[in-house]
């Protein structure tokens, strides 16, 4: 390694040895904190919680379809497990869980010290936490003043007019709502200040070309949320109208429109795919090269393909709805623009493949989950194929082979590369290494649990299962590839628990990890671990896509190629 | 219409199935034809729209198989080729950046497997939605309920429920069955794997598809649209008949229900149900009941089962079923009308005559 390194000489290494404080004076640090890395720990802390809420849901939910004719839960609970399941792990889980790594990353990526608008950063936080309690205290008030329900039961996209007053009486689907809704102004707030910050606070000599590429894929997350969740507020906007104000526009017996709602829901729902899974993308794309020892292959044609991507899943969303009866036309206008997103998707695995093509590849944990993540990403593409083929999926839609599909792509795509993304950063957050070994039982468990519940969970669907059926009769075939699927549920949740323990053990008894323990090339590993609350002492000046790569290699800069 | 679809499908499917032969036969395995594997299974095809679906998907998983072959393969290969060695010296790997050719040649390979898989699939929505309604089609309207089917005969005059009769369709003199859709609550899905994908079943909208199967049979499948707490009790029961016996259902399910009962008890059980709640929503025809809100009873006892599929009908369950639905079907909209035991049981013996 070289020892002219004019990034890290800026750096005040100064060692912070703070005096012992109070509870209190930690608890008010923590709430009135506008620093972007601290507000992106809470992010991250508050979607863990959510996802242990969530995962506990889903094995309840395993248990009573492990057997056919089960009596674990009541079908109105088992209703309830489903719509919290699937409505916390995309609202409270899996976005806030991205934002919490875009907020910690981004600014140390471009050399900033802070997001655009601190301020706003904490706002969105505290108000998408808000919709999270608000969620779960319906479990408490949803019952209201009817006594109807606790919990919502209207399933995570809530069609109409299910959710009119009529059908869910009490206040359940308004608790959902306004949680939603919420969320969704966190989600803005965030957005726009992700995308500010990346346009407005890149350092010296950081060209939009020099971006990293996780950068580049937050930045179109950012502008995929701006345009997403509009529709989605507006149509919680129109639904709390509906029942509370008389108007009419999903209220079927008053010649409202069901179908409005599900236009709505997906204009929001399908790009939000692409929301949750770009930043994996964005994991993978740091992880894979600096595993594999090597540059990232075709970095213009990865940017293309994640703009061509951004763009084109705004044009996809009546996917979800070949079975409405929207006409040939209109079926087959979709199956195109739903196909045609394959091709820049299949770029960016391609270049994955060329990045590790040639490589020394370093089987350390982050690179194993990411590993594991092109596979199962690759399968939840390929999955997703033959979903938009207009008439095969007259048959799959809303059956357990697209409950198979979306969660090959939310676990398999994206949970595995957020662990690997925990695992390849959390030295950079505390100082400390995650435990290699705990982090290998977690990896192998979580997979082989996977596996079971998600590659079987295909087939039933393929024999007519429908999604969101609380029992089944025996002598359909659906028996032992259900206990099949419950059974590596409870695998994989094993794996999770030992993350949790790594997670919390490595914190006190990890090794030490100092400024670099991958020997990155990007500028987050520039600054110390923990990073100091300012990032940077002196703004730094980069002249390639890899800053710190040029510093180790002088005599080789990546600045002669670019 | 069905002969021409016939021979467009094969047409499609022979070049197909030689081009992925190998594949095809490790996707026909998996998924054989036999009906041991589920009464549901959507590759043992038993009506036009669904064989259609067949030969697509056929394709489609050929395709993505090969695709999944290569590319895993390679990512595979790689994986063990390039992986760091202890004796590997300390140097960096060459450090390549990209290379245009090699861009531009997996840009255009997909773009023309999509193009391919493209023009198939739309082939095949054309051929089941935008062809037109042959003369000897028979209408049936289904209105979905929670959680239940509503079965209507407009030019037959017939209106039953939850178990739907159509006559089988003899490929070379065609006679499919057209289900216009819609529902009287909220959104409901149409799916029986076997005979065709999936229709939603929507409020305040119009929705249609027809079905031809050529052999006589049972066709099982359930609602596929989640609509409330018994959304997984909402079972689809499709009987077809040889046309005789198609003739014959029809002819005993125009008629009325018999108004000169000759068993005492069941002439007690009528004048209890007519004098009931029972009729704010069961329908018997020639009778004062003319409920819609419930399935139409006319002909209940001419049904396998009661409950919208999930159970047998016999007289115990039936008297179950009076006595209090939610012990069977938790959720269910009917309530239980609080009868005591005698009437139960006259009401019961009432129903079972109900041919």
């Amino acid at each position: 390694m070289a020892n002219a390194n004019p990034v890290w000489e800026a750096i005040d290494e100064t060692p912070t040895t703070r005096p012992r404080r109070l509870v209190l004076e930690v608890v008010h640090d923590w709430v009135t904190t506008v620093d972007h890395k601290k507000i992106g720990l809470m992010y991250i802390a508050y979607a863990l919680i959510f996802l242990v809420i969530a995962g506990i849901e889903a094995m309840l939910i395993r248990i009573q379809l492990a057997v056919p004719n089960n009596h674990f839960v009541s079908p109105q609970v088992f209703n309830r497990l489903f719509t919290m399941h699937g409505t916390t792990m995309v609202f409270f889980v899996g976005m806030p869980i991205l934002f919490g790594f875009g907020n910690y990353l981004v600014p140390l990526m471009i050399g900033a010290r802070d997001m655009a608008f601190p301020r706003l950063n904490a706002f969105s936080f505290w108000i998408s936490a808000f919709g999270g309690i608000l969620l779960y205290f319906s479990y408490i008030g949803g019952s209201g003043l009817y006594g109807a329900g606790s919990a919502p039961d209207i399933g995570w996209f809530a069609y109409a007019p299910l959710t009119a007053k009529v059908f869910s009486p009490g206040h359940s689907t308004d608790y959902w709502t306004l949680a939603v809704f919420l969320s969704g102004i966190g989600s803005v707030g965030t957005a726009l200040n992700i995308v500010t910050t990346t346009l407005c606070l890149r350092c010296k000599g950081m060209k939009l070309s020099r971006m990293p590429l996780l950068v580049w894929l937050y930045l179109v997350q950012g502008g995929l949320v701006f345009v997403a969740v509009g529709p989605l507020t507006a149509a919680q906007i129109m639904l709390l109208l509906d029942r509370y104000l008389g108007s009419h526009f999903f209220d079927t017996q008053a010649g409202g429109s069901a179908v409005l709602w599900m236009h709505f829901f997906w204009i929001f729902g399908h790009p939000e795919v692409y929301v949750l899974v770009l930043p994996a993308f964005a994991f993978v794309n740091e992880i894979v090269p600096v595993f594999s020892r090597k540059a990232i292959f075709g970095y213009p044609a990865m940017v293309a393909a994640s703009v061509g991507i951004g763009f084109i899943s705004l044009s996809v969303w009546a996917h979800h709805m070949f079975t409405v009866g929207l006409g040939a036309a209109g079926n087959t206008f979709f199956v195109f623009a739903t196909m045609v997103i394959s091709v820049p998707t299949g770029i960016k695995i391609f270049n994955w493949l060329a990045t590790i093509w040639g490589g020394k590849i370093i089987f350390a944990v982050p690179m194993m989950f990411c590993v594991a993540f092109l596979f199962q990403f690759l399968i939840a593409g390929l999955t997703g194929i033959m979903l938009s083929a207009a008439p095969f999926d007259w048959q799959l839609s809303a059956s357990y082979f697209v409950i198979a599909h979306f969660h090959y792509v939310l676990v398999g795509a994206i949970l595995t590369a957020l662990f690997g993304a925990f695992y390849y950063w959390y030295p950079k957050v505390t100082g400390r290494m995650m435990n290699e070994t705990l982090g290998k039982w977690h990896f192998w468990l979580f997979i082989i649990g996977f596996h079971l519940t998600f590659d079987f969970m295909h087939i039933p669907g393929l024999l007519g299962m429908p999604r969101r059926i609380y029992t089944y009769e025996a002598g359909r075939g659906w028996d032992n590839l259900n206990l099949i699927v419950s059974i590596g549920g409870f695998v994989q949740a094993i794996g999770i628990l030992i993350f949790v323990y790594n997670l919390i053990r490595s914190r006190t008894q990890g090794d030490i990890a100092g400024h670099d323990p991958w020997d990155a090339w990007t500028l987050e590993w520039a600054v110390p671990s923990p990073p100091p609350s300012y990032n940077f002492a002196v703004e730094p000046t980069v002249n390639s896509r890899r800053p710190l790569w040029d510093l180790k290699h002088p005599e080789d800069p990546d600045s002669d190629y670019e | 219409m069905t002969p021409a679809l016939l021979q467009r499908r094969s047409r499609f499917a022979t070049p197909a199935r030689a081009l992925f032969c190998g594949m095809s036969l490790f996707v026909g395995t998996a998924f054989a034809k036999s009906p041991a594997l589920s009464p549901t299974n959507m590759f043992d095809a038993a009506a036009t729209p669904a064989h259609s679906i067949v030969g697509l998907s056929t394709l489609v998983l050929s395709v993505t198989l090969g695709i999944f072959l290569v590319v895993g393969g390679l990512l595979l290969y790689a994986l063990i080729r390039y992986r760091h060695r202890p004796e590997d010296s300390t140097r960096e790997p060459a450090q390549i950046y990209g290379s245009n050719q090699i861009e531009l040649s997996w840009t255009v390979i997909p773009i023309l497997i999509v193009v391919m898989l493209f023009l198939s699939t739309t082939r095949i929505i054309l051929g089941t939605e935008a062809i037109p309604k042959p003369a000897s089609a028979l209408d049936v309207t289904v209105i979905g309920h929670q959680f239940w089917w509503e079965y209507r005969y407009p030019k037959l005059g017939i209106v039953t429920a939850n178990e739907l009769h159509i006559p089988i369709s003899d490929p070379s003199k065609p006679t499919p069955t057209y289900l216009e859709m819609s529902s009287a609550d909220v959104a409901h899905s149409f799916w029986v794997p076997r005979l065709a994908g999936k229709m939603d079943v929507i409020p305040n909208r119009l929705n249609t598809m027809w079905v031809d199967p050529p052999q006589p049979g049972l066709y099982l499948g359930q609602c596929a649209q989640y609509c409330g707490t018994q959304h997984a009790k909402m079972l689809l029961r499709v009987y077809a008949d040889t046309p005789e016996q198609f003739a014959a259902w029809a002819a005993q399910q125009k008629q009325s229900a018999q108004q000169n009962l000759t068993n005492p008890v069941a002439a007690e059980g009528r004048e209890v149900f007519l004098h009931s709640a029972c009729i704010n929503c069961h329908t018997v025809a020639g009778t004062i009941a003319n409920g819609r809100f419930g399935p139409d009873l006319t002909h209940l006892a001419s049904r396998d089962t009661i409950g919208a599929g999930p159970i047998k009908n016999t007289p115990e369950n039936l008297r179950s079923w009076i006595d209090d639905p939610n012990i069977m079907k938790p959720g269910a909209l009917m309530p239980s009308m609080h009868l005591n035991q005698h009437d139960l049981d006259v009401i019961t013996a009432y129903l079972t005559t109900l041919q």
